[in-house]
């Protein structure tokens, strides 16, 4: 194990403190966790509350307008904003559990296990990725939850095919060997060896993938399998701003620019993540 | 004859593959919680009705049964009929999988086009401010929401300049320039995520052969950079860009789902989403079907586009 993960606290901080990126993107993906505790602090407006002020223009009363409904537009993009990030964790977060153990077990197994494994894989991967969770949810019902557990769903092959790849390299090391040879039974040495020095590429796999399950969620709820009315999300928000493009344009943008800035930061902390855990790639992009 | 025993290989390798879609598929609805025939009959379902519905479909026989018969079927053309229209599936989808491939396809040619030329030049010029515009750019592409970049190209070209039409499609078939031109934003739209994407691999694949060992050598044997480039850097990138362009392709057909949406085109994906809202099961398999077929056959194209390009594939 390089010294990256050895003290995690201060390596973290010196990392942040000498990649203006990550810390840039780090500060944006901070910021949006406390607007989306302190919502009901930032704006007195209720998401969800219809008024007769329909489609008002933005302006010092409505800082950026009302919808059809007469609900206060920034007032839904904050709101939205616990929905995106509930999103894009729990799909990243249900694709590990399925794809970790699998793709560690048919990498340190081989044979048929992984034979099979490996097909089934291939098998995924080529399903259109969004055409499979539309279709998952649909099976499942239609919702958040059962959206993003579709996307995590379409990740798994992903992260399992990373995941195998790894394994098979660090189960060759001679350390690996050298435990099998004292004793050490087979679900400690994927504990204590492969996990962790199989797990750096996943990290930065996973910050990107964060980006991808947002822009998932906002085309999901876009098209009416996400975020269920007359809760907000990003995605939902701009289905509606879409009706009414002519008469108030300032909401098809808003919410467009948020899922555009929060999909730069994790892809900007990916990307800052993958040069600092691998030198080598430094400059290539 | 060892090109066409590896040809012959590879195109064998695809049956389990498509083997397994098709489990995949099927289990598709083996994920509907509860009683699939109850969810199918919707809420105000008397009991017959649902007993109904669990007759015509199978669903009262062993899974294995329900999936040996729906795969008998699949391998005769029969896709099953739509819950909602009666119609059969494979109709269905083989009517409205045109518009798909139109604006897929055209969005392809579009993405190569474009993320091609600005792949060389970042790659050529790299750490050039115009190489950090064109990877800012290319950032940009992969995060920003294609929908959203589409209903922007609405606004602004088909209602502000009236050069194109808003929403809809036409059949290429019947009407040649009038489906070309309901199709050039949606393909745009759709390219965004491609050109990025391409824009990307292309350069840091051709910045690691430029740097390589064997182009420093031929450097110092006098040949011209152009030549260079030609003869060596683009030949060992375009293994790259296949690669990336059979990722590309299966990105925007799924992404054909969401654009369909905004330019309301009744195409294959737009007919995904109604049926999986409608819970019309046998069109989503259907549809999700022949979609993964399509996929697939890409990708055996792209494998088999490897070993001209390659000759070191040939050999194994």
């Amino acid at each position: 194990m390089t010294s990256t993960f050895d003290r995690p606290a201060s390596s973290f901080l010196s990392w942040i403190r000498s990649d203006l990126r990550a810390a840039l993107c780090f500060g944006y993906l901070v910021l949006l966790v406390l607007l989306s505790a302190a919502a009901p602090l930032i704006t007195h407006y209720s998401p969800i509350e219809q008024t007769m002020d329909f489609l008002a223009p933005p302006g010092a009363d409505h800082w950026l307008g009302t919808d059809d409904l007469g609900r206060d537009v920034f007032a839904r993009v904050v709101y939205g904003t616990p929905m995106s990030l509930y999103a894009s964790f729990l799909a990243v977060g249900v694709g590990l559990v399925i794809g970790l153990p699998f793709g560690m077990l048919a990498g340190y197994c081989g044979g048929w296990f992984d034979a099979v494994v490996s097909r089934m894989i291939d098998t995924l991967l080529s399903f259109p990725g969004i055409v499979l969770a539309v279709a998952v949810t649909g099976a499942l019902g239609i919702g958040l939850t059962n959206a993003m557990i579709a996307v995590g769903i379409v990740f798994a092959p992903n992260i399992a095919r990373l995941i195998r790849i790894q394994t098979i390299v660090v189960k060759n090391e001679l350390y690996v060997e050298a435990a099998h040879s004292f004793g050490m039974p087979v679900w400690s040495i994927i504990l204590r060896h492969i996990v962790p020095n199989a797990i750096q590429p996943i990290i930065v796999q996973v910050t990107l993938m964060l980006a991808g399950a947002l822009l998932a969620e906002a085309s999901l709820s876009f098209l009416g399998l996400g975020v269920q009315p007359p809760w907000p999300s990003w995605g939902q928000m701009l289905a509606r701003g879409y009706t009414y493009m002519e008469i108030a344009p300032a909401q098809m943008y808003v919410p467009g620019l948020a899922i555009l800035l929060t999909a730069l930061a994790y892809n900007g902390l990916g990307e800052s993540l993958r040069s600092r855990l691998d030198p080598t790639r430094l400059g290539r992009g | 004859m060892p090109v066409l025993r590896f040809l012959f290989w590879r195109a064998m390798q695809v049956i389990p593959v498509i083997f397994m879609a098709t489990l995949a598929i099927f289990g598709l609805v083996q994920l509907v919680p509860g009683d699939p025939a109850a969810t199918i009959a919707g809420e105000y379902a008397t009991a017959e009705n649902i007993e109904a519905i669990r007759q015509s479909l199978g669903l009262d026989r062993p899974a294995w049964e329900q999936y040996g018969t729906w795969l008998w079927n699949a391998v005769h053309g029969d896709l099953s009929n739509s819950l909602l229209t009666g119609l059969p599936v494979l109709d269905e989808v083989m009517r409205q999988l045109p518009s798909t491939l139109l604006i897929a396809v055209l969005a392809l040619v579009i993405a190569i086009l474009v993320g091609v030329p600005l792949g060389i030049l970042a790659a050529t010029r790299a750490n050039s401010m115009l190489d950090r515009v064109v990877t800012g750019i290319a950032s940009l592409g992969v995060a920003v929401p294609n929908f959203w970049l589409g209903m922007i190209l609405v606004s602004i070209f088909a209602v502000g300049f009236g050069w194109f039409p808003t929403t809809g499609a036409r059949p290429l078939t019947t009407d040649f320039w009038g489906a070309l031109q309901h199709a050039v934003l949606p393909a745009a739209t759709l390219a965004t995520g491609g050109i990025a994407e391409i824009t990307r691999q292309l350069r840091s694949s051709l910045i690691e052969v430029l740097q390589s060992q064997y182009v420093r050598t031929l450097r110092a044997k006098g040949l011209s950079p152009a030549l260079i480039l030609w003869k060596h850097g683009l030949r060992n990138a375009s293994l790259t860009l296949l690669t990336v362009v059979g990722l590309v392709f299966n990105h925007t057909l799924g992404a054909t789902v969401a654009t369909e949406a905004v330019f309301a085109i009744p195409g294959a994906g737009s007919m995904i989403v109604n049926a999986a809202i409608n819970k019309d099961f046998p069109i989503v398999q259907g549809a999700v079907f022949v979609l993964v077929m399509i996929v697939i056959a890409m990708n055996l194209i792209i494998d088999l586009l490897y070993t001209v390009l390659d000759p070191r594939v040939k050999k194994d």
